[in-house]
């Protein structure tokens, strides 16, 4: 087997694929909460990924990956069988795994791949882990069974209520923080807004929150700085000292605005991709 | 002025044998009056719209004419003041007989890049400031003729990888693939030894890579030299991140010596109010996008925003790069602004003529206090404060002092930070009993050898921020303390 090839897919919604790639030596090392940089083409962009999952054994790693522009749409029409350009990690400081508690690992759309290691790392450091899931309607849903299978306690949310709760990741914690149940750390990943109410939601209740960020990055390994983001007043690169930080500390508003950077040109460079995609198909 | 003067050179016979010293000295009489060859280069006007190279080295005829000019100094003081003691008079020597080849051969007994060193290596400070024409007439133009040496050999496909030493069994471990680590991994190759390259980026050259824009240094010229090395066998990894994919510790059990050559990728923040504004980036981060990524180029994915008003911040080369490659990119204008004087700029005076020619705007004495942003977090105005010279610091540059009132905002929408690197803590970080000093750099002794057995570093993560050539210097020292290391070892 080489590496960078694709040993297996999953298509988990009409726009989220599973790629289980054999890259060995990220296998053997990765801790939840790390990320990987991939590129498709020679002319492509390094595009940061979570790892969703890897085992040390078969050598493989899995990420989870929705197309969203143009390097995630390639991304997502490579076949099995056939190779990523690249694949370099684990990058970022994995999460801090040990017993809290009680733990809740919230995910919002595609970051429920993200929280998937976290709540499983919890639980086998013997947390009791409570998920809450959060996708626009149930098409969108992803891995509500494999989240099941990590966690003491599921509770799923759509905007719609086509599965699970009607309503918001928001409304699902508030009430369980207000059934009395001891809460000692949440774990939240998923659209900046979300992880930002969380935050906010849950920093009177002094509930330790930690946000993993999403910020621009080239390289990954500490060099560029692109992914700057304030975090207690400092500046902190998310890329090596995070992307795990504590959320309470977050200048999401900021982040807002630098992942917000070169939105005109990707949606130009998605027109680009997808009229050529529609020309072939 | 045009040359009339007949070359004055007295060949031996039938162009074998002048490189015996002996013989050369007797038959080659020098013409030092010629005028320094500069070879052609695009013009400032068409060159700062394109990314391609600006100089563009010699043609056959201004090279043997320019080989003409060496004196031949039986103690050569180029070759002594060279970082990597380049057998300068020797390959100049086969220049004159048209042998390219064999000038590139001599060169590449010291050192391995001789196609990039002829086009990055400051040679004034070097070489070609003790170059004894200098004293009287202008130094032999050593950078050109070796980069025409090493473009002639590999068009004519002359370029051969040096041969290597028997098999030893032995196996040793880089980490990076810039000038310090390509270097150590050719020497230790060069020895026999069994030599792996781990990179963590996509692409192989570090800093050269991403560092030093194409209009300066060609991609297809870092490949091939890359190539040259990897023809001698040595192994080169992407995509690994030593620290992380592997640690020193991995290598260690798996390698008999290591080399870590890992740079100093780490950019250094102003630490002032709004650096965090979108519109603000470091040198690292635009010239990544340029020189690694080719964001420059319409196919390339990666995006980069230029705004109209570009300022960049620093006075090295770095800065110069930032601010030549920005002028590219058509903004309005492109201002570089430096705390200290011009005197003080620690680039290459080569290259702040080519800035400025390009149109290039420098502001002196100028320090920033605060990035200005709108209510949408986008940069908009630069603060700066007005400096003063003061008495010489630790540098020995006279250090700036801030004037008391003469605060001023500068209109700009794209901030380029080019104040310094450090190196990337990774390694430093996941390896116990690795000693570091000031700014995070990997602590040595004069072999190269760090705090831990087996062992060694250099370049810029010993130095946190030098040259190519002092890179490559350490790269070869640190290899030959490892050669022998491994030579002493059953």
């Amino acid at each position: 087997m080489e590496t960078y090839t694709i040993t297996d897919q999953e298509q988990l919604s009409p726009t989220v694929k599973k790629h289980v790639i054999y890259m060995p030596l990220i296998a053997a090392k990765a801790k939840a909460g790390q990320f990987v940089i991939l590129r498709a083409h020679e002319m492509g962009e390094r595009v940061p990924i979570t790892l969703y999952d890897w085992d040390a054994k078969t050598g493989t790693i899995s990420i989870i990956v929705q197309s969203i522009g143009k390097s995630t749409t390639m991304f997502n029409e490579l076949k099995k069988g056939g190779k990523f350009l690249n694949v370099a990690g684990p990058l970022g400081t994995p999460v801090e795994i040990k017993k809290y508690g009680t733990a809740v690992c919230v995910g919002g759309g595609v970051g429920i791949a993200e929280v998937y290691p976290i709540a499983k790392a919890l639980r086998e450091a013997g947390n009791k882990v409570i998920s809450i899931l959060g996708a626009r309607n149930s098409d969108l849903l992803i891995l509500e069974s494999e989240m099941g299978t990590v966690s003491d306690k599921v509770l799923t949310t759509t905007d719609d209520g086509s599965r699970g709760e009607k309503g918001l990741v928001t409304g699902a914690l508030e009430k369980l923080h207000a059934s009395g149940e001891k809460l000692d750390a949440v774990f939240v990943i998923g659209p900046i807004i979300m992880m930002k109410v969380v935050a906010d939601q849950t920093k009177p209740w002094g509930v330790k929150t930690f946000a993993s960020l999403n910020p621009i990055m080239v390289d990954g390994t500490g060099m560029c700085g692109g992914c700057r983001v304030e975090v207690g007043g400092e500046a902190r690169f998310a890329c090596v000292e995070g992307p795990m930080f504590d959320a309470h500390l977050v200048n999401f508003q900021n982040l807002m605005a630098r992942t917000a950077a070169y939105r005109d040109r990707e949606k130009a460079c998605m027109a680009d991709h997808k009229c050529r995609l529609d020309a072939i198909h | 002025m045009t040359i009339t003067a007949p070359l004055r050179i007295v060949y031996g016979t039938k162009l074998k044998n002048t490189m015996e010293p002996t013989t050369t000295a007797k038959k080659y009489i020098p013409n030092p009056q010629l005028p320094r060859q500069r070879g052609s280069r695009q013009a400032p006007d068409e060159r700062a719209t394109n990314f391609n190279e600006v100089a563009q080295g010699l043609s056959a005829e201004e090279a043997a004419r320019e080989a003409t000019r060496c004196l031949n100094c039986k103690n050569p003081p180029c070759t002594a003041a060279c970082p990597v003691n380049i057998k300068i008079p020797e390959f100049i020597a086969c220049l004159r007989d048209g042998d390219a080849g064999g000038a590139v051969s001599k060169i590449m007994e010291t050192s391995l890049l001789p196609a990039i060193c002829g086009r990055v290596c400051p040679q004034e400070n070097h070489c070609e400031g003790a170059c004894v024409l200098g004293k009287k007439f202008k130094p032999v133009a050593i950078g050109l003729l070796e980069r025409y040496a090493a473009d002639t050999a590999r068009k004519a496909g002359k370029l051969k990888a040096p041969a290597t030493a028997p098999e030893t069994g032995k196996k040793a471990a880089v980490v990076g693939s810039g000038p310090s680590s390509v270097s150590a991994a050719a020497e230790l190759r060069r020895a026999g030894h069994k030599v792996t390259v781990y990179e963590a980026l996509h692409d192989f050259g570090g800093v050269l890579r991403y560092g030093i824009p194409t209009f300066r240094l060609p991609r297809e010229i870092i490949s091939q030299e890359i190539a040259n090395v990897k023809a001698m066998g040595v192994d080169f990894v992407a995509d690994v991140l030593i620290g992380s994919t592997l640690t020193i510790e991995d290598l260690l059990k798996a390698y008999d010596a290591v080399y870590i050559g890992s740079g100093a990728g780490l950019p250094t923040m102003p630490g002032i109010p709004g650096e965090n504004l979108v519109g603000v980036c470091s040198a690292n981060e635009f010239l990544t996008r340029i020189n690694l990524m080719h964001a420059y180029k319409p196919e390339a994915d990666t995006p980069l925003n230029v705004g109209k008003k570009v300022v960049v911040l620093g006075g090295g080369n770095s800065a110069m790069d930032a601010a030549r490659c920005a002028k590219r990119l058509g903004p309005e204008s492109v201002t570089l602004a430096y705390r200290r004087s011009r005197d003080e700029m620690p680039a290459r005076a080569e290259e702040v003529e080519n800035a400025e020619e390009e149109g290039v705007k420098m502001e002196f004495l100028l320090a920033p206090v605060e990035f200005i942003g709108d209510e949408k977090s986008n940069l908009k105005k630069i603060k700066f404060q007005r400096m003063a010279l003061g008495e010489p610091d630790a540098s020995g540059r006279r250090k700036p002092v801030p004037v008391a009132g003469s605060e001023f905002e500068m209109d700009c929408d794209t901030a380029i930070i080019a104040i310094g690197q450090r190196p990337n803590p990774i390694i430093q970080k996941t390896t116990g009993g690795l000693s570091t000093g000031r700014h995070g750099v990997i602590v040595v002794d004069d072999s190269g050898k760090t705090s831990l057995d087996k062992v060694y570093s250099g370049g810029d993560s010993i130095r946190g921020g030098a040259t190519v050539l002092l890179a490559m210097k350490d790269g070869k020292r640190a290899a030959a303390a490892i050669n022998k290391f491994l030579a002493e070892k059953k």
